[in-house]
């Protein structure tokens, strides 16, 4: 058999066993015998030096062929089999994606913090400022300055928590309305300000009522206020609360100071106006009240009533999450079961 | 106030215009008072018909029982038993037919009554809805007649008032004008703009003498009262009232009495005037005094009531003796019964503040007592004390003594108020013209008188007692012109900065870090117990909790002193329903008395607490319970975001009561105490029924109030960093603070950091020893560190820690 016969021959037992290997082991030991040292390719290029002159470039160009023919096929066939390889590790690395997923603890806001959050990022956007009172209050600035004199029928109408003759659980953030407008310097400009709090009432908590609960006073006093502006202004509340679709309409009412006095209702958000159980059939909620501030309250607080003027608002921050989420039981509020709790993660 | 709409459409064309009852009430609540309720009283019957009882027999196995024959316009009379004591032969009556409805939507069905055969029910009003309260008989008296003249066979309904349609209203304090018939047509023709046709009563004076010879009245002090007036009525004959006159006292929710009692609840309804009827004969004297009650006094009023009066208490007294609570309620001596044939009828405005007073002292609340508290209108006292006159002249053939005694006259002066145009529409945001307010206040029944082109002088009659400023008046028109068609705006003005200053944008961040770090919020009360209120204080404060005066529950007396009493509170709730893992925080103000203060110091604080496990388990991972280091490490990562500037060092503490003695830390700021964390004292938490429970507390204004660290970039340095581990055998007292604090005074510039990486106090170290291993790692800013200063600057915490702290190397 001369040498080229025996470079086919080589070529061909290499391919086949090359594609027959079945690991990455075997192939390295076809390439070891095929094309190492020892091997038989080594060997027929060793017996180069014996052939003629004429045969050595030819057979040397045709080894140098089969040399690389095996070589491109070895390395072909490790690729193939590393992938399978690969292939196999991943789909032993399967997993349920249905299982759950590890659980990452994460605290939400009470749902009133987060009403109240939405009311002051509202309210900070058109310019008002926060500002935040005491708990414990004087009667004269929860009662006598907002025009609510001793003996005064109103007060019938919020129970108070009294410490002392003058000093009071406030009933209402409504006394900051006095405190900030005492302070503020009208020269400089409008008061705008929001003050949102806990407040007090002499009640006997069930599902409706509790003696702790919160508010957001508004109070915006400048040389031109409207009633028209109020109006305005409850509408962006309802809508940013509650939804675009929703209408606002106002309803005299008496508030001692605020004159005109109105109680705003918005469209029931539950029949959309068609009337419902929760609306008692009238197709609109009570949610807040407010008014133009009265002439006597500005003057309690050194401002002139003939040239400044303003409106006042109380909103319920309890009452409105009742009304968001159907909360039935204000109670839920204050006894923080963590299942209720946790329930208003929604965020944005 | 209830009122009723076939009342109303008496003085205004309601019904002509087709203005119904739901519309009047959504437009009244529109327009003037909050409406409560809108009813019919026959809302839920069905076939109950005029019956005519022809005969009755007892009924065989029964001794009460009586079968009746009832002709109700069938073709036959119907066979009923009836068991009501009071079954006449010949008496027109309610009767509910076969497959009727009454009250409680029960449903009458054909039927045998101990084996004899009933095919209704005669009923007693309070069986058809009426309340025991307002029913004229009790229901032990029996069945309801009806007049002879009603129609059999026909609903009753009509007959007893009950297909009138009733508007509940809810009046503001300041309406008190809206509580009687006058009002509402007054201000409904207003809103309507419609004519009033109300009709009122004169008395003809056809009695003997002269009044003022038989009876004097005066008020001791012109603070007491605004009117008094009294006439007297003789030769009364009581009885039961027309049955017209007792359906509006029903339908009002008064129950009818007798023919004097009536008329003076059916003026009452009418004009909101309260009156009172002295039975003449049993006054004990014949001058009748309005005056404050002396301290002690005594008056058994007309419910049998024994009272002791107060010097506050203001009376009606004939003579010295007090005879009624004047606008509350008369006196049981001198009430008119059936032998009555004499009364003083008086009218009067008693001081609104002394009656809301005593009633509220009392707990006496009337419809006599609501009026009085709100306001009575000048304008009608003599009209409402003529017309209770003329009815009783009408209906009780009673004989009016010429003459009015009158201790003082309302004054019915109209209020004149200056208003501008211009400042009408710069409150509320309009463009009226003048014209258009001038109708608006025309309607409304007040005169105005223009003074220039934008001034005019309005005239309000003393029945609008509430309105007193131009204020008042600006909310007439807006509420006449109608709320909306006022426009909605914003307000234009000058720019304003709004938004939250940086000390509440860090109280809101501080809400964050906490959600962040695992914990939801809580809201607790802060009214508590005197107990719970001083308890888990940060410093225990000189003066002890505030206390309410008067206190509404036994749970909530006092305002807290800390915020994590109430967290427990939360976890016991939970508990208690079987919710195991709670991480709660909650940020608030505590209260803390003050020395010489007439209010306590507010103080934000924020608090937090852990009980069962967090992470809670799951499939994967076994639950981890929650411990000291848990609660530990949200603080220390919690101080981190709040980036105080100051050393935060912990402190054991075994001081407070309510805490675990060994595992309770002092947090301190700087050397302050600002907080503590730990567990709570096993006895404690037994007593508010929790299991092992975790807490801290944090006085959040002062870490408010502490510097922050500068916000800035520490560079990270390119070269490698080495470390060095130790473990060290140490007396068990010896704490990881001190140990840390010698590493890193002796660590050398290049000490990064030190992290403790075990800690062993097993049973193979020797007694009162434990050990603690830390990584020491050091880096260089600017250059790859030799292997030889690393050992240099190692060596020297090793020495320092075996001379400072007695640590065995291991």
């Amino acid at each position: 058999m001369g040498v080229k016969e025996k470079l086919e021959d080589l070529l061909k037992q290499g391919i086949e066993e090359i594609n027959t290997s079945q690991d990455v082991k075997a192939v390295e030991e076809i390439r070891v015998k095929m094309l190492g040292k020892k091997g038989p390719l080594t060997a027929v290029l060793r017996g180069m030096k014996d052939l003629s002159k004429e045969e050595r470039p030819l057979v040397g160009k045709f080894a140098n062929q089969v040399r690389d023919e095996l070589t491109t096929a070895i390395d072909e066939k490790r690729a193939s089999l590393a992938s399978a390889m690969l292939n196999a590790k991943l789909a032993a690395e399967t997993v349920d994606v249905t299982l759950p997923g590890r659980p990452v603890v994460q605290g939400q806001p009470h749902v009133i913090q987060q009403i109240i959050d939405q009311l002051v990022d509202l309210f900070s956007a058109m310019g008002y400022q926060v500002a935040v009172g005491d708990e414990v209050e004087q009667d004269e600035y929860n009662f006598e300055r907002l025009n609510l004199p001793k003996d005064h029928p109103a007060r019938d109408m919020q129970d108070t928590f009294y410490v002392t003759p003058q000093v009071l659980m406030r009933t209402q953030t409504s006394p900051m309305q006095a405190r900030m407008m005492e302070t503020h310097d009208f020269s400089k400009g409008p008061l705008k300000m929001i003050s949102p709090g806990k407040v007090y009432r002499r009640d006997t908590d069930d599902a409706t009522h509790s003696h702790q609960f919160h508010q957001v006073e508004g109070l915006v006093v400048g040389e031109h206020v409207t009633m028209a502006d109020l109006k305005g202004t409850l509408e962006v509340v309802a809508k940013t609360l509650f939804g675009d679709q929703l209408e606002v309409r106002l309803r005299p009412s008496y508030f001692p100071f605020t004159e005109p006095s109105v109680e705003a209702d918005i469209t029931c958000f539950n029949c959309l106006g068609k009337g419902c159980a929760i609306c008692k059939q009238t197709g609109w909620i009570e949610v807040l009240g407010a008014g133009m501030v009265h002439p006597n309250v500005l003057k309690m607080s050194g401002v002139d009533p003939d040239r400044y003027g303003g409106f006042a608002f109380g909103l319920g921050p309890d009452r409105f999450a009742m009304i968001k989420y159907g909360v039935e039981d204000i109670r839920d509020f204050y006894q923080n079961d963590v299942r209720f709790l946790s329930q208003f993660n929604q965020k944005g | 106030m209830k009122v009723s709409y076939q009342w109303l459409n008496k003085y205004l064309p309601l019904e002509e215009k087709g203005i119904k009852p739901a519309e009047l009430a959504e437009k009244l609540a529109r327009t003037s008072v909050d409406i409560n309720d809108v009813y019919s009283p026959m809302t839920g019957l069905k076939k109950l018909v005029v019956g005519q009882i022809l005969s009755f027999e007892p009924h065989p196995d029964s001794d009460h029982l009586k079968v009746c024959q009832v002709e109700v316009g069938e073709d036959k009379p119907l066979q009923i038993v009836c068991g009501a004591p009071n079954v006449t032969a010949g008496k027109k009556v309610i009767v509910a037919l076969n497959g009727a409805r009454i009250k409680d939507n029960v449903k009458i069905k054909r039927g045998k009554i101990r084996g004899v055969e009933s095919n209704g029910m005669l009923c007693a009003l309070q069986e058809i809805g009426f309340a025991d309260k307002v029913a004229p008989k009790d229901y032990s008296a029996g069945i309801w007649f009806l007049p002879d003249e009603a129609e059999v066979g026909a609903p009753v309904y009509p007959y007893l008032g009950m297909d009138d349609t009733i508007i509940d209203t809810d009046l503001t304090p300041n309406r008190g004008d809206m509580l009687s018939i006058f009002g509402n047509v007054k201000d409904l023709a207003a809103i309507y703009d419609l004519p009033s046709q109300f009709t009122t009563h004169q008395v003809e004076e056809n009695g003997q003498g002269q009044v003022a010879d038989q009876l004097a009245a005066k008020v001791v002090d012109d603070d007491l009262a605004d009117a008094y007036e009294l006439r007297l009525v003789e030769g009364l004959k009581v009885a039961d009232s027309p049955l017209w006159l007792q359906t509006r006292l029903w339908n009002a929710g008064i129950r009818p009495v007798n023919n004097v009692v009536d008329v003076t609840n059916y003026v009452l309804l009418k004009y909101g005037q309260p009156l009172h009827a002295f039975d003449y004969a049993k006054l004990p004297a014949k001058e009748l005094t309005v005056r404050l009650a002396k301290e002690g006094e005594q008056l058994t009023t007309l419910d049998g009531e024994e009272r002791t009066l107060s010097a506050n208490d203001l009376v009606v007294a004939a003579g010295d003796q007090a005879v009624a609570l004047a606008g509350t309620m008369g006196g049981a001596a001198t009430m008119v019964d059936d032998a009555t044939t004499t009364v003083a009828l008086e009218a009067a405005i008693f001081n609104p503040i002394r009656v809301r007073k005593q009633a509220r002292r009392l707990d006496l609340h009337s419809e006599s007592s609501i009026r009085f508290e709100r306001g009575i209108n000048p304008q009608t006292v003599r009209q409402a004390l003529d017309e209770a006159a003329y009815w009783l002249q009408t209906l009780a053939g009673g004989k009016v003594v010429p003459g009015v005694v009158v201790a003082k006259e309302a004054d019915q002066t109209a209020k004149e108020i200056t208003i501008a145009l211009s400042r009408v529409n710069h409150v509320l945001g309009t463009a009226l013209t003048g014209d258009e307010v001038t109708a608006i206040l025309d309607r409304l029944g007040f005169t105005v008188k223009p003074v220039d082109a934008d001034q005019m002088v309005v005239s309000v009659p003393a029945r609008r007692w509430d309105i007193d400023l131009p204020a008042d008046l600006y909310e007439e028109i807006a509420r006449i012109y109608g709320y909306d068609n006022i426009p909605s705006t914003l307000p234009t003005m000058a720019r304003t900065l709004g938004g939250l200053n940086p000390r509440q944008a860090r109280l809101r961040a501080s809400r964050r870090i906490l959600e962040g770090l695992g914990l939801n919020q809580a809201i607790s009360y802060s009214l508590t117990t005197e107990k719970r209120a001083a308890q888990f204080q940060i410093a225990a404060n000189a003066l002890p909790a505030m206390k309410l005066d008067y206190p509404m529950s036994v749970e909530h007396v006092a305002t807290r002193m800390s915020i994590v009493s109430g967290l427990l509170g939360d976890v016991a709730y939970n508990h208690a329903r079987k919710v195991a893992n709670v991480a709660l925080y909650e940020q608030g103000r505590i209260f803390r008395p003050q020395a010489g203060q007439e209010r306590p110091l507010e103080e934000e604080h924020v608090a937090g607490v852990l009980s069962g496990a967090l992470p809670a388990a799951n499939w994967q991972t076994p639950a981890v319970a929650v411990d000291f280091y848990l609660v530990k490490g949200i603080v220390e990562q919690y101080l981190k975001n709040m980036a105080v500037a100051g050393e935060v060092t912990y402190v054991a503490d075994a001081s407070r009561a309510e805490m675990h003695p060994g595992r309770t830390a002092n947090i301190l700021l700087d050397g302050q105490l600002i907080g503590f964390l730990g567990q709570v004292h096993p006895v404690v938490a037994k007593e508010y029924k929790i299991p092992a429970t975790y807490v801290f507390e944090l006085n959040l204004a002062a870490l408010l109030d502490a510097p922050t660290r500068d916000k800035h970039y520490d560079h990270i340095s390119r070269y490698p960093a080495v470390t060095r581990d130790v473990a060290l055998l140490v007396d068990k007292e010896v704490t990881n603070q001190e140990l840390v604090a010698v590493i890193k005074k002796r660590g050398g510039a290049f000490l990064k950091e030190v992290t403790l990486f075990d800690l062993y106090t097993g049973s193979r170290l020797p007694a009162g020893k434990k050990s603690l291993a830390y990584t020491l790692t050091y880096q260089a800013q600017d250059a790859t560190l030799k292997e030889a200063e690393v050992n240099a600057a190692f060596d020297k915490v090793v020495h320092a820690l075996e001379t400072e702290c007695k640590a065995e190397i291991r």
